[in-house]
């Protein structure tokens, strides 16, 4: 099973610049179409499953709106008994 | 929202040195990114509660209001030279740093980074070349590449009028007082881990007083090159990089042990 993530992408700051989208391995972000932030922006979302935690989109928002999850690994001792 | 859920840990937070404020940046302006590599540099160093930045004339002029430490804002140009005074007036353990423009630092701040550099002040330049003036409406700077149109170059940098762009981190690492210059870019993530590790030994050679440093990043404006942000990356990918490539162009001796070792875990 490969690892399992999240991203929660803060509207506050977001501008929707798609650089976040243009670098994800997965390509599981795009831009809401049907939501707007306050700035008038089309924020950064996650829209289907598939995000594995690795941050990279993260690494290049230069906004600092995303906030990256990754499911944390599973104890080994079900496996050793 | 964004709360912890069982069984999951955080990978990427927002730093703590940068304060909740929004930025005026164009979207996908890579200033935001620079911000963020060393506002994340400062927390991982322990640094913001000693750490003063002087932000120079340009588009990252509201630098003092997107970092949570304590700023002076230089007249154009001046930064390394405001920076000097703040620098040698405070406490041995402070660190300071300048935030500037190609415009700001190549053209009408040219005395003062070279005088700056001559003296090894101790003090830390991260320094954004983005290949025009972002601020006033992008203008031709001394970093305009050859033949690239701008609103003051509208047929193309003409050397022949105009001369050749400035490779300002190779010119000042001639210098015998420069201690730590390089060149970084913020294209792509490989790219801009690298420039982080690149700021994390610029304020290392600060905290261990061996004198002056200095990180070039190659930045996009998308506003004033008229591409989308995604176009932008490729561009500089494509056109800056063979003009202004990526290296250590000065690196002392008593550093290269830390740049080998963080080459080794990179
Ligand atoms: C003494 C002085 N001269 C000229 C200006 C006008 N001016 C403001 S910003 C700027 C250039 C900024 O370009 P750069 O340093 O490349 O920064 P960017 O905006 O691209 O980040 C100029 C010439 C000024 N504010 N003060
Ligand atoms: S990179 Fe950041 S600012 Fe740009 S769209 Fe993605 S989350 Fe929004
Ligand atoms: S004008 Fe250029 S340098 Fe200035 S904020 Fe916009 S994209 Fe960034």
């Amino acid at each position: 099973m490969p690892v399992k993530g999240r991203i929660v992408v803060d509207d506050v700051f977001c501008k929707g610049c798609e650089l976040c989208a243009s670098v994800c391995p997965q390509k599981v972000i795009q831009m809401a179409p049907e939501r707007i932030t306050a700035k008038g922006y089309h924020p950064a979302e996650l829209f289907k499953d598939g995000c594995t935690g690795c941050a990279v989109c993260a690494v290049i928002c230069p906004e600092a709106a995303i906030t990256v999850y990754r499911e944390a690994p599973r104890a080994r001792v079900a496996a050793e008994a | 929202m964004a709360t912890l859920q069982a069984n999951e840990q955080v990978v990427y937070q927002r730093p703590r040195a940068l304060t909740e404020v929004n930025t005026h940046y164009c979207p996908g302006c890579t200033h935001g990114v620079a911000h963020r590599l060393v506002a994340e540099v400062l927390d991982e160093m322990g640094l913001q509660d000693r750490t003063v930045g002087v932000a120079c004339v340009g588009c990252s002029v509201f630098a003092y209001n997107y970092f949570d430490i304590d700023w002076v804002q230089a007249p154009h140009g001046r930064a390394p030279a405001v920076a000097t005074g703040v620098k040698r007036s405070l406490p041995h353990d402070s660190i300071v740093f300048t935030y500037q423009g190609d415009g700001d630092l190549a053209s009408i701040g040219t005395a003062e980074i070279i005088h700056a550099a001559a003296r090894g002040e101790n003090i830390t330049v991260i320094y954004i070349n983005n290949a025009n003036y972002g601020m006033t409406g992008g203008q031709m700077a001394p970093t305009t590449l050859p033949g690239q149109k701008t609103t003051s170059s509208q047929t193309g940098r003409d050397v022949e009028l105009q001369g050749y762009p400035i490779r300002a981190a190779e010119l000042l690492a001639n210098l015998d007082g420069a201690s730590y210059v390089v060149r970084r870019s913020l294209h792509d993530p490989k790219n801009i881990r690298m420039a982080k590790k690149a700021i994390q030994t610029a304020f290392e050679t600060q905290v261990r007083g061996l004198g002056f440093s200095l990180v070039e990043l190659l930045s996009i404006c998308p506003t004033n090159w008229g591409m989308t942000p995604v176009e932008s990356l490729g561009w500089l990918n494509d056109h800056m990089i063979p003009y202004y490539p990526i290296g250590d162009f000065k690196v002392i001796s008593a550093l290269q042990k830390e740049t080998c070792a963080s080459k080794a875990e990179g």
